[in-house]
């Protein structure tokens, strides 16, 4: 079985959780912290440990989901594979 | 698993797994005193802090409530307690002496420096004395009462280290043991999922108008969190949003059906009983391990994602983290690694159990990480400036 680069916290995320490094372009795999299902998405940006990949294409605007809750809005359209953090991704109370 | 320890049986019956004896400055001029004490008396710690001249209100009351709870924490075995003014030395003094230890009170005004010294150093000899005679006795960890924070906290903390310490909440409570959790800020955004996690509709209410006052407050004052939460760390670390942090922030309540929250704190403020509690506090890791200690915390449980090296000085800091590069980089700062999560080599069960072992060995007396390096950050919380 191929190994995960990525961790997910719920099904319906928008994002999970690069557990290594992942190179730009990278074909990588994500789990979940239990089971066995795993799915695959190509990097379009390098993605540093800890960091977030895109799972899902989201739309300037609209909200970014994580633990099955919304974490912050979409600055930017983001697409499938994309690293999301402050460029593209603000908190919805005070996010600029 | 075993959770028998030793610990030191206090005249009230409350459990310590530290013995130290204080010197107590009520005030930021008596520290000087206090040190110099601490200095002779081989076995003492001083507890100095900036703070204690013209508080009032609230603020003063805050200030006495976390003296008087850190002297009266069970790992401190006696109290001598240093102040400009013998009144409020004697104030300390007498709300510590409530729980039955020995406790001495010395105003330096009328004496001086040197004198204050000499008499407060012949006292603390004589506790030190007292502290090493006392024998341990077993108990079990379930008789502590525990807190849990995390800090630095990144991506890691919310997916790994604090459903780790929820779990490990979980097997304590189960127990009956009592554990403090809080960090009111860095629930923001999440406060609809953590109000889910209280035993009653009344105490949901009660948490959920405390965060509602507490943003108000901010908001009204023109201001927002953003610099502060989610912090620079945080940031490099991989959290983006407020919202983010806070959802990863609450996973260490545990599962509810398992933990639900037993009672809402106030600053300082001891639990009244066993399981589960949320006090309203800050989230910055010294000030809140000191509130923890004023509120009788003996043990505290800290996740870090990028590795915050906080420490107290009668409380063990016991840190965990999930993160494989802080495991590396911060390695003299951990005491357990849980980064066997992420790759899925280890899971939640499993890493409960080796958190677990550690809290037992360092209740039987094994240093912490923070301890051997000798981080013993004592901070006081304040309310508003001083008259």
């Amino acid at each position: 079985m191929a190994k995960h680069k990525f961790l997910m916290h719920d099904k319906e995320d928008s994002v999970g959780v690069a557990v290594a490094d992942i190179v730009k372009g990278e074909k990588v795999y994500g789990a979940f912290l239990h089971g066995d299902e795993l799915v695959e998405v190509v990097a379009n940006d390098n993605i540093p440990l800890g960091h977030k990949i895109a799972l899902k294409n989201v739309k300037n605007g609209e909200y970014v989901m994580k633990y099955d809750e919304k974490i912050g809005l979409a600055k930017q359209d983001i697409k499938v594979g994309d690293w999301v953090h402050t460029h593209n991704l603000k908190g919805y109370r005070w996010g600029k | 698993m075993n959770t028998k320890i030793l610990g030191y049986k206090r005249e009230n019956g409350k459990i310590g797994i530290r013995n130290y004896v204080a010197i107590l400055p009520v005030d930021d001029l008596s520290n000087n005193a206090c040190e110099a004490v601490a200095h002779n008396i081989q076995g003492t710690i001083a507890l100095s802090h900036p703070y204690g001249r013209l508080q009032y209100g609230s603020d003063l009351d805050l200030h006495f409530r976390t003296l008087i709870g850190n002297g009266a924490n069970p790992n401190v075995a006696a109290v001598v307690v240093i102040c400009i003014e013998q009144n409020w030395a004697n104030k300390v003094a007498e709300g510590i002496a409530k729980t039955g230890k020995p406790v001495a009170a010395f105003g330096i005004e009328g004496n001086g420096l040197l004198k204050t010294i000499e008499m407060a150093s012949r006292k603390a000899k004589e506790f030190v004395q007292y502290a090493t005679a006392i024998e341990k006795v077993e108990a079990d960890l379930s008789d502590l009462t525990i807190s849990y924070k995390c800090g630095e906290s990144d991506t890691t903390s919310g997916l790994a280290g604090n459903p780790t310490m929820g779990r490990v909440a979980e097997r304590i409570i189960a127990k009956g043991g009592t554990i403090i959790f809080g960090e009111t800020s860095e629930t923001t955004g999440a406060e609809h999922i953590l109000a889910k996690h209280f035993a009653t509709p009344e105490l949901a209410e009660k948490y959920l108008q405390i965060h509602k006052n507490y943003l108000q407050k901010i908001e009204d004052s023109g201001e927002d969190l953003m610099g502060s939460q989610p912090t620079e760390g945080n940031i490099t670390g991989g959290l983006t949003t407020i919202e983010e942090k806070a959802f990863g922030n609450i996973q260490k309540a545990g599962r509810k059906e398992f933990n639900p929250v037993q009672s809402v704190l106030d600053l300082a403020e001891a639990p009244a009983g066993p399981g589960l509690h949320f006090m309203d506090s800050s989230s910055a890791a010294a000030e809140f391990i000191t509130l923890m200690g004023a509120a009788g915390a003996v043990l505290h449980l800290f996740n870090t994602g990028q590795g915050n090296i906080v420490g107290n000085p009668i409380i063990p800091v016991v840190k965990t983290t999930a993160n494989p590069n802080t495991v590396i980089h911060m390695a003299e700062h951990i005491d357990v690694d849980v980064a066997g999560l992420l790759t899925r080599e280890l899971d939640l069960d499993t890493a409960a159990d080796k958190v677990i072992e550690c809290l037992v060995a360092t209740a039987r007396g094994r240093f912490t990480a923070a301890e051997a390096l000798g981080q013993k950050e004592f901070v006081l919380t304040r309310l508003y400036p001083s008259a």
